[in-house]
C-alpha cells in the first residue's frame, strides 16, 4: 500500500528530529509512564512529568490575600478553602453577567472562546516544541478571526436584519458574506502552503492541523451558544446552570457517599455521584425553569429594535412558557391526590435537557481528562487558583451546548420569521408574486385572512 | 482516466453521484491509512471502526439535508421518510454522540495519545474530504455544467502548466512547477474555459438544475435556460474594437462566469497541490496510494479540487443563485400563522411599493 520512503540523498535528513519527537511519544506510551497514575491527585502541586515541561500547575496564582487568610490552614483544607471561595465568585460573576443582560453576554462568551482557543493552542506549541516557528501564532490567530468573522456575520445578518439594510457598506458587506469569508480563508491558507520550512513540515502540518480541530470544537460551540441566547435566554442560563449543578452535585455526592469508581480515565468519579448528581440535577433544572418561565426578560427572544437602536427583550411568551394543565397518569394521581397539575411545557424540555446535561454531559469531561493525560498536563492553564483554566470549567459545556441547539432547531422553533423574509425579498419579482399568491389562499383556507372580495380575484 | 470522465458525464446525474461518493470513501481510506502508518496504530482495532462509523454519520448528516432540500415533495409522502427528515439534525446528532462516547469509553491507558492523535486526524480528514464532496454534489445540482467545467478547468490547468513547464521551462525537464508552467497555464486554463462554457452552455442537459419529478418518479434536467445562459450582446471596448474590427460580439454570460472560474483554477488551486505535496514531505510517503499505475492514489488526482469544489460553491451562493423559492414556501408554511399573517402584510406592503400588485387588490383587502 503506502510506501514510507526516506527521502533519498539531499544531504543530511533534517526531518530525523521531527521522527525522533514522534518516536519519543510512541515510546512514552508503549512504556505507560507513572506519569499516568499521578494524573488525578488533588493535593499535589508539583507536576509528575519527567519528560515534557508542560505542568502548569507550579506557578500559583493565588492572590495574595487569599495566601494570608489561609496561612494557618493545613494544605488539603487550604485547597478546598480556595476552590470554594473561587466558585461562589465564578458563580456570583454569572449571575452578575446575567443582570447586564445581552450584549453583556455575547461579550462574555467571546472572551470565554478566545481564551480557551489561546490555551489549548498554547498546549499545542509545548507539545510541540514549536515556540520558534513565529508565523505559525500569526496563522492560529488569523484563522480564528476570520472563523468568528464568518460566524458573527451570520448570525449578524440574521437577526439584524433591519438595521444591515439600512446602512449601505452593512448590506455589501452581508450579500458577499461567505465569500468575504472565504476569500479571507484561503488567504491564511495560501500564507500557510508558503510558510512550510523544510526542516519543520510536520510540525507545521500538526499545528495546522490542531487549529482546525480547535476551532472546530472552540469556536463552533460558543456560537451556539450564543445562538441559543438569541432564542431567549432562558436556554442560555438554563442549559449551563444545569450543567455546573450536575458537577457540583456529583461532587458532593462522591464525597459524603461515594464508593465505586466510574470509569478508569477519571478515577476519583464515582457511580453514587454520578446517579445522586443525575437525580439532583433534574429536581434542580425542573424548578429552576419553572422559576424562570415566568419572566420576560428571559423568555423572549433578544430583538434588536430598529427606532430606539437597542437590544429589547419583549414579547408575547410562546407557548411553552405559558401555563398549561396537565392531567396525571393514575399512578400519581393515587399518591399524590391531585386531579391535574399547573406546568410550564418549558420545565417538561428541562427535564430532558438536565437528563442529557448529567448522563452525556460528563463525557466531555472524560475527553478533557484524556487529553490531559494524553498530553501529560495536570490542567489546561491557571487562570483560576485551584480550579485551573477556563477550559477546565468548561470542558463538560461542549456538548451541552450543541445539544441544546440541535434539541431547539428539533423540537421548539420553527424557522425564523425575519430570515424568511429576507429571503422573500431576495427573490425575483415573479417569484414574489408567485409566494404571495400562494401565501394568500394558504391563510384563507385557514380563515385567517378574510375570504376574497367578489372583484379581488 | 478524461475518456472515463466523459463516459460517466454521459451516465447522467445520479451516476455522477455515486462516482463522487466512492471517490470520497477512497480519498478517506487513503488518508486515515496515512495516519495508520505514521502513528504505527494498527494494535488500535477500536480505532478503524470508530473512524469509518464517523465517516458514516457525517455522510448521513449532508446527504439528510440534500435530500431534504431537493426532494422536499417525495419526502413528504413517505411517512417514515418524512419524520427522519423532520428530526434529521436531532438523529445525526445523536448518532455523532454514541461515535464520541464510544471513543471516549474505548481510550486504553497506554494509548491515550496515540488515540487522541487518530481522532484528531480522522476529523480534519472528515473536513477536508467529506465537505468538499458534498459541496461538489450541491454545485451538481444547479447544473451539470457547474460541475463539469471546474473540474475541467483544473485538468486542463495541470497538463497545460506541465506542458508548457516541459517545453518553456528552465528546469529540469518534467520536474518541478516553473513559472512559465504556471503563467502558460494560467492563460491556456482561460481560453480553454471559456471555449467549454461556450460549447457547453448551448446545451439544456448542461445548464439546467436537476430536479426529481413526482410524478415520473426519475431526474429530469428540462427547464427554460436561466439568463445566465441566453446570448446577449456585449459591447467591446474601444480598444478591442480596433483590433479585432468587431463592435459588439454575443457571449454567454456564463462564459464571463467562467473566466473567474478558470482564474481561480490557475492561481489559488495550485496552491491545493502544493499543501498535498508538503504533506507527502512531511510525512515521508512518495504518493498517497497506489491505486492507479504510474499516478498514485485517487487523492494525488484530486488534490488541486479541494478548492475549487468550495470556492465554485460559494461564487454560486453570492453572486449567481438566489434563494430556492419552493424551500422559502416550505419555511413559510412550516411557521406559525400570526407569523405567516405579519410575512404577508410585509410581503404584500413591499409588492405595492414595487407596482406589482394591482391597486384593486389593495383596496379591497384594505
Amino acid at each position: 500500500m503506502t510506501e514510507l520512503r526516506k527521502r533519498g540523498g539531499g544531504g543530511a535528513d533534517p526531518d530525523s528530529a521531527d521522527n525522533i519527537s514522534d518516536k519519543e511519544a510512541d515510546g512514552d506510551d508503549r512504556l505507560g509512564l507513572a506519569g499516568d497514575a499521578e494524573g488525578e491527585c488533588d493535593g499535589d502541586s508539583k507536576a509528575d512529568t519527567p519528560d515534557y515541561p508542560l505542568s502548569t500547575a507550579d506557578t500559583d496564582n493565588t492572590p495574595e490575600c487569599l495566601n494570608k487568610a489561609l496561612e494557618g490552614l493545613p494544605p488539603r483544607w487550604k485547597n478546598y478553602w480556595i476552590r470554594g471561595v473561587l466558585s461562589l465568585a465564578m458563580i456570583s460573576g454569572f449571575f452578575l453577567i446575567i443582570y447586564m443582560g445581552p450584549i453583556a453576554l455575547i461579550l462574555v462568551v467571546m472572551s470565554v472562546q478566545i481564551k480557551c482557543f489561546q490555551e489549548i493552542i498554547t498546549i499545542g506549541y509545548r507539545v510541540y516544541h514549536s515556540y520558534d516557528l513565529p508565523w505559525f501564532r500569526t496563522l492560529s490567530w488569523y484563522f480564528l478571526i476570520c472563523v468568528n468573522y464568518f460566524f458573527y456575520g451570520e448570525t449578524v445578518a440574521d437577526y439584524f436584519g433591519a438595521l444591515v439594510q439600512r446602512e449601505e457598506p452593512l448590506q455589501f458587506l452581508a450579500r458577499y458574506h461567505r465569500f468575504i469569508s472565504f476569500a479571507l480563508y484561503l488567504a491564511g491558507f495560501c500564507m500557510f502552503v508558503l510558510s512550510l520550512v523544510k526542516k519543520h513540515y510536520r510540525l507545521q502540518f500538526y499545528m495546522f492541523a490542531w487549529t482546525h480541530v480547535t476551532l472546530l470544537i472552540v469556536v463552533t460551540q460558543s456560537h451556539l451558544v450564543i445562538q441559543n441566547l438569541f432564542e431567549g435566554m432562558i436556554w442560555f442560563i438554563v442549559p449551563i446552570s444545569i450543567v455546573i449543578c450536575n458537577d457540583i452535585m456529583a461532587y458532593l455526592f462522591g464525597f459524603f457517599f461515594g464508593r465505586t469508581p466510574l470509569i478508569k480515565l477519571s478515577p476519583k468519579k464515582t457511580w453514587e455521584g454520578f446517579i445522586g448528581g443525575f437525580f439532583a440535577t433534574v429536581v434542580f433544572g425542573f424548578i429552576l425553569a419553572y422559576l424562570l418561565s415566568q419572566f420576560q426578560c428571559f423568555v423572549c427572544p433578544v430583538g434588536f429594535n430598529s427606532e430606539s437602536n437597542s437590544f429589547t427583550v419583549e414579547c408575547e411568551p410562546s407557548d411553552i412558557f405559558v401555563m398549561q394543565e396537565y392531567t396525571l397518569p393514575t399512578v400519581l394521581q393515587n399518591t399524590l391526590t391531585w386531579k391535574t397539575v399547573n406546568l410550564y411545557p418549558f420545565a417538561i424540555h428541562s427535564i430532558f435537557l438536565s437528563s442529557f446535561g448529567s448522563l452525556i454531559g460528563p463525557f466531555g469531561g472524560f475527553f478533557a481528562s484524556g487529553f490531559k493525560r494524553a498530553f501529560k498536563i495536570k490542567d489546561f492553564a491557571n487562570t483560576i487558583p485551584g480550579h485551573g483554566g477556563i477550559m477546565d470549567r468548561f470542558d463538560c459545556q461542549y456538548l451541552m451546548a450543541t445539544f441544546t441547539h440541535v434539541y431547539i432547531a428539533s423540537f421548539v422553533r420553527g424557522p425564523n420569521p425575519s430570515k424568511v423574509l429576507q429571503q422573500l425579498l431576495l427573490l425575483q419579482p415573479e417569484q414574489q408574486l408567485g409566494i404571495f399568491h400562494t401565501l394568500q389562499s394558504h391563510l384563507r383556507d385557514k380563515g385567517i385572512l378574510p375570504p376574497a372580495a367578489v372583484q379581488a380575484e | 482516466m478524461i475518456s472515463f470522465f466523459f463516459f460517466i458525464i454521459y451516465l447522467g446525474p445520479m451516476v455522477l453521484m455515486m462516482i463522487v461518493l466512492c471517490v470520497q470513501i477512497k480519498c478517506f481510506q487513503e488518508i486515515i491509512t496515512i495516519g495508520y502508518s505514521v502513528y504505527h496504530s494498527y494494535d488500535l482495532p477500536w480505532f478503524r471502526t470508530l473512524s469509518w462509523y464517523f465517516l458514516l454519520c457525517v455522510n448521513y448528516f449532508f446527504y439528510g439535508e440534500t435530500v431534504t432540500d431537493y426532494f422536499f415533495t417525495l419526502v413528504q409522502r413517505e411517512e417514515p421518510l418524512r419524520i427522519l427528515s423532520k428530526y434529521h439534525r436531532f438523529i445525526s446528532f445523536a448518532l455523532y454522540l454514541t461515535g464520541f462516547c464510544m471513543f471516549v469509553l474505548s481510550l486504553v491507558k497506554k494509548h491515550y495519545r496515540l488515540q487522541f492523535y487518530m481522532f484528531g486526524w480522522t476529523h480534519v480528514t472528515l473536513l477536508i474530504v467529506v465537505t468538499q464532496s458534498h459541496l461538489i454534489i450541491h454545485n451538481l445540482f444547479e447544473g451539470m455544467i457547474w460541475f463539469i467545467v471546474p473540474i475541467s478547468c483544473v485538468i486542463c490547468n495541470d497538463i497545460m502548466a506541465y506542458m508548457f513547464g516541459f517545453f518553456f521551462g528552465k528546469s529540469p525537464k518534467g520536474c518541478c512547477k516553473t513559472w512559465e508552467g504556471f503563467i502558460g497555464g494560467f492563460f491556456s486554463t482561460i481560453v480553454f474555459g471559456i471555449m467549454l462554457s461556450y460549447v457547453m452552455a448551448g446545451y439544456r442537459y448542461f445548464v439546467c438544475p436537476v430536479e426529481f419529478n413526482n410524478d415520473s418518479n426519475s431526474f429530469q434536467v428540462d427547464c427554460e435556460p436561466s439568463e445566465l445562459f441566453q446570448l446577449q450582446d456585449y459591447f467591446l471596448p474601444s480598444m478591442l474594437e480596433s483590433v479585432t474590427g468587431w463592435t459588439t460580439v454575443r457571449l454567454y454570460p456564463f462564459q464571463i462566469h467562467s473566466i473567474a472560474l478558470s482564474s481561480f483554477a490557475s492561481i489559488v488551486g495550485p496552491f491545493g497541490g502544493f499543501f498535498a505535496s508538503g504533506f507527502k514531505r512531511a510525512f515521508k510517503i512518495k504518493d498517497f496510494a497506489n491505486t492507479i499505475p504510474g499516478h498514485g492514489g485517487i487523492m494525488d488526482r484530486f488534490d488541486c479540487q479541494y478548492l475549487m469544489a468550495t470556492f465554485v460553491n460559494v461564487y454560486i451562493a453570492s453572486f449567481i443563485r438566489g434563494p430556492n423559492p419552493t424551500k422559502v414556501i416550505q419555511q413559510l408554511l412550516a411557521l406559525r400563522p400570526d407569523q405567516q399573517l405579519y410575512i404577508f402584510n410585509s410581503l404584500k406592503a413591499h409588492l405595492t411599493e414595487k407596482d406589482l400588485l394591482p391597486a384593486l387588490e389593495e383596496a379591497a383587502a384594505a
